[in-house]
């Protein structure tokens, strides 16, 4: 758009036309101050914080022209009233006096300070918002210090009202802005809160059951301009300029969110450094300003006491304390007498340095690196992934988005958030999945096949039909797969046959097109960039050969894995905690959690980003990294081990994609808009401020003009139930019971039971209500769980969860029996 | 030079000691026997103070220690609940601790209690042999209950005890 210059307190400011007053006079440098108003939402002018006073040229009606004064300068009209800046857009010649060189301005926002503190309860001495509270912040700038309101007048209204368990809501400090509502309604789009009654009786309820019922609720508590929506999770935790902040990743999903981990010591721990709250960090091109309740709430795992402290030496099936050197002589012995049959099986919790280590490791010694991980197809995303330049937020008209076998609100909200979000800047959204998911109503086209049918719905894709036109004639095209009801090898088909299709169409080698995996862990990606590859039949890989496992759990997860385990030759496991795994290990190497070292990790759509440390220590445990370099030094083989730095510096000459990146290079920030964070008193979420780095994307290879070959889209052997068997397939749900979860006590009502989804006419067959217990039996193993029915899954389907119990790692037949006619 | 001269001078000398052993008042007290009372503006050891209902004045809000200069204080918190009810309002300090030996009895914590919970007493026996002893939880720190079945926590009736910050009222011209 064109460029309108105006006038802001006598400075000369020139902005993008249709900018709000408001912002504008931010970009001059000038604070409006506002309550309703947030950069990230239309405008409302609830609060009246902005007043201004707006001139704008006369215009003579008969000519068209601006009028002139003697000087021959345009005159200026002021309006007879104050106007919000935060309902004004710009316009050529527009005068604006803010409160700084108006005094009308001033006593209009001085006023309007008083009106909105009429029946606050002051109460900011034991407010969780007090010290970081724009209402607070405001009111001391601008306020006028003393109220004409008679005090006994005010209003006592309830002060303790949980919208939900994990939102709180006192009624009293609410100035009703509308900014939650607004967030549920635009940015989230779950209008699950809204406002009650009118006048001084306005309140806000939430409309859901349960309450609340939303995965991004607590971003609420950030935008909040007063200490009115707060979450349980805090409550009375500390006052926040007693918590220490450190920059760090999300690691619940792919999506790699910026966050700010609070940490204060604590009588309650046993004088323990702990984990108070996370915030988010702001990345416009990641999480903008934005996390989700499982990033945001599941943090209790990291103060864990099941930690392992010292490694573990197996000594007549008992697993001993030991030294370090003990430990690393006999592992460094055993996996090198190995030498080809050494298999290295790591997962997509460790960072990018661990895993290049490992993989390092394995390459020297002629083994073989393992990904664990239930989804495949992860080297095509190196190949025709998403380029450097990347920005969910740069797509719009003209563009396409394919969301395939993935429930994005499920597997990665923030994503899910900003799809959405494209869809409504006018991309085109296509949701390709076997149920109706929340994407689907911002979809343009929603296309609905049978579990199995995966890869004939994506070949449709190719051919000539309307969804296919509107593909395929897209400016930019980006394909997001998942793993909703497939399994491992379902998943790389998926991935080959999206690659096929985006290659098909041109949609390759652009920074805003590609393939994008949504991963099951925050760093599947970094494994695919270093050359990890899959196993189909992982079992058969273990047997008789010696393992080294890092950070991933197979026996926990499958009893067949821990069966194969069980035969290996010898077995190293390096985790963080005795996991079922590490029960069955000959030597147990204690690694330090994410929150106690630093590195990087490559999200999803290929940024690699750094987190720092947070926590100490615990015990003698060590990095990935270090450990494996400790232990390729008793095989002669030659790793960094001492720093991330440099292990970062070494993985950039090796793996093609990370090419010219460094790992100080990763901490560069850029002024990013909106400016919100520290200095910054409207907005709130006070650690917004992104001071450690952006991260820097990976190229891919078409990106690079590197030749290279795609795999054919093998055709999944389909199954077919026979009568009274079910299709039992694993599907993904964020609130799982897996380890990072569980110890979250306040998310315990929205994990829920292990359960298992039917059609509700399936269910009427089965005798079985929603709600009521069926037995699930499947290649031999059964388990207890809940039925709950959905209309828009076929009959003759169930879907089981992943993370709750049961090892279903791809579809399988299964029989589904009431529980009541079992017994 | 008179022989009596000395004599004369000696005198003058006991006489000016007598007057002050005779006639002044004695300032000394024995201590610890005997104590002296504090001006009405000492600073000594910190008391936490309860309302008449004994429950306890303090909300855990924590502003002491961040006006401490000493940063001598470490306050943390939990939420009240009817019927286990520290002090009124949601809620009330869980860990309440003064390091004596970094304390600098500057008073700031007063100023800045919302409640006038803390207040710097008359004790300024303070004593310890090792830097543990030093810090003072909050039991030792709280006032003396005004009867036994004041003590907190306290079961109390729904509803009554609902702000944490005394009411107040306007100021009257």
């Amino acid at each position: 758009m064109a460029d309108v210059t105006l006038t802001i307190d006598n400075k000369q400011v020139t902005v993008p036309a249709g900018m709000l007053v408001v912002d504008a006079a931010k970009k001059a440098g000038i604070d409006i101050p506002v309550f309703c108003y947030h950069p990230k939402m239309e405008p409302a002018g609830m609060c009246r914080m902005c007043l201004v006073e707006v001139g704008r040229p006369m215009i003579d009606r008969a000519t068209g022209k601006p009028v002139l004064d003697e000087k021959g300068e345009p005159k200026v009209q002021f309006m007879p009233k104050l106007e919000t800046a935060c309902t004004n857009p710009v316009s050529e010649g527009m005068v604006v006096k803010t409160q700084l060189t108006s005094e009308r301005a001033k006593s209009g926002q001085k006023e309007t300070v008083e009106f909105l503190l009429t029946s606050h309860p002051l109460d900011c001495p034991i407010c969780d918002k007090g010290g970081e509270c724009p209402l607070q912040n405001l009111t001391m700038e601008h306020g006028p210090g003393k109220s004409r309101f008679i005090f006994d007048e005010k209003q006592r209204l309830a002060k303790h009202v949980p919208l939900g368990e994990l939102i709180w809501l006192d009624r009293e400090r609410c100035i009703q802005c509308g900014r939650c509502i607004r967030f549920q309604d635009d940015v989230a789009g779950e209008s699950v809160i809204g406002f009650d009654q009118r006048g001084r009786y306005t309140q806000i309820v939430t409309f859901s059951e349960p309450g609340f019922d939303s995965v991004f609720s607590g971003n609420t508590t950030d935008i909040c301009p007063v200490g009115a929506l707060t979450t349980a999770d805090f409550r009375f935790g500390a006052r926040p300029w007693e918590l220490q902040a450190a920059p760090s990743i999300c690691s619940q999903c792919p999506v790699g969110c910026n966050t700010v981990i609070n940490t204060r010591r604590e009588a309650k721990a046993d004088g323990k450094i702990v984990i108070k709250r996370i915030m988010p960090r702001q990345n416009e091109q990641v999480n903008e300003i934005w996390l989700c309740d499982k990033g945001r709430f599941a943090h209790h795992h990291f103060a864990s006491e099941d930690r392992l402290t010292k490694p573990l030496i197996n000594k007549e099936d008992k697993l001993a304390k030991a030294s370090w050197k003990s430990a690393l002589d006999l592992a460094s012995e055993k996996l090198s007498a190995a030498k080809k049959n050494l298999v290295v099986l790591a997962s997509g919790r460790l960072s990018n340095e661990d895993l290049f280590n490992l993989k390092s490791l394995a390459d020297m010694a002629g083994g073989k690196a393992l990904l664990y991980s239930d989804m495949g197809g992860g080297a095509l995303t190196t190949r025709v992934g998403v380029s450097a330049g990347f920005d969910l937020g740069k797509l719009g008209a003209g563009d396409a988005i394919l969301v395939a076998a993935s429930d994005l609100y499920e597997e990665a909200p923030i994503w899910w958030l900003r799809v959405k979000a494209a869809a409504e800047r006018g991309a085109t959204l296509i949701v390709a999945n076997p149920r109706a998911t929340k994407l689907d109503k911002h979809a343009k086209f929603v296309i609905r096949y049978s579990y199995g049918d995966e890869v004939t719905t994506i070949e449709d894709l190719k051919g000539k039909n309307k969804i296919a036109d509107a593909f395929r004639k897209a400016e930019n095209a980006v394909v997001f797969y998942g793993s909703e009801g497939v399994g491992l090898a379902g998943s790389a088909s998926v991935a080959a046959a999206a690659a096929e299709l985006l290659t098909e169409a041109g949609h390759v080698g652009k920074p805003n097109s590609g393939l994008i995996g949504v991963w099951g862990r925050a760093n599947d990606q970094g494994a695919w960039e270093m050359g990890f590859e899959t196993s189909d039949d992982l079992a058969e890989e273990l047997k008789g050969k010696a393992v080294y496992i890092a950070g991933a759990d197979p026996a926990g997860d499958d009893p067949a894995l821990a069966k194969a385990l069980k035969s290996a030759k010898f077995l190293v496991v390096q985790d963080i905690s005795l996991t079922a795994t590490a029960g069955l290990a000959d030597v147990v190497l204690p690694a330090q959690a994410i929150t106690e070292r630093e590195g990087t990790f490559t999200s999803g759509d290929r940024r690699v980003q750094r987190f720092y440390p947070v926590l100490p220590v615990t015990g003698e445990a060590r990095p990935d990294f270090a450990i494996t370099s400790q232990l390729a030094r008793g095989m002669n083989y030659i790793l960094e081990g001492e720093s991330p730095s440099i292990a970062f510096d070494y993985l950039t000459t090796e793996a093609k994609s990370f090419e010219g990146l460094h790992y100080a290079k990763l901490a560069e920030t850029t002024e990013q808009w909106p400016l919100v964070g520290r200095g910054e008193v409207n907005y709130g979420g006070t650690s917004y401020e992104n001071k450690h780095g952006l991260g820097a994307q990976l190229t891919s290879a078409a990106a690079r003009g590197e030749n290279y070959k795609l795999p054919a889209a093998k055709k999944v052997k389909s199954l077919r139930p026979k009568e009274g068997e079910l299709l039992a397939v694993p599907v993904t749900k964020l609130y799982d019971q897996g380890t990072t979860v569980i110890p979250a006590a306040l998310l315990a009502e929205r994990i829920g039971e292990a359960s298992v989804t039917l059609n509700p006419a399936t269910a009427e067959e089965l005798g079985a209500a929603a709600g009521e217990l069926v037995k699930l039996s499947w290649n031999g193993s059964q388990s207890e769980v809940r039925v709950r029915t959905d209309e828009s899954i076929s009959t003759g389907v169930a879907l089981v969860p992943r993370s709750f119990g049961m090892a279903l790692r791809e579809p399988v037949v299964a029989s589904v029996k009431s529980a009541k006619k079992v017994k | 030079m008179n022989v009596l001269e000395p004599m004369v001078e000696l005198g003058r000398g006991l006489w000016t000691v007598m007057k002050q052993v005779l006639f002044n008042p004695v300032v000394t007290v024995q201590y610890p026997e005997q104590k002296r009372e504090v001006r009405p503006r000492f600073r000594g050891r910190h008391v936490l103070k309860r309302y008449e209902n004994g429950l306890e004045k303090c909300i855990g809000c924590s502003l002491c220690a961040a006006a401490c200069p000493a940063d001598a204080i470490f306050v943390e918190a939990s939420e009240n609940t009817d019927e286990k009810r520290f002090s009124p309002g949601e809620r009330y300090a869980s860990t309440y601790e003064i390091n004596m030996l970094r304390c600098i009895y500057c008073g700031f914590c007063e100023d800045a209690c919302p409640t006038e919970a803390i207040v710097l007493g008359d004790n300024y026996e303070l004593s310890f042999t090792n830097r543990r002893d030093a810090i003072y939880p909050k039991e030792m720190l709280l006032e003396a209950v005004p009867s036994a079945n004041m003590t907190t926590p306290q079961a109390v009736d729904a509803n009554v005890f609902t702000r944490s910050v005394p009411e107040m009222k306007d100021p009257q011209d």
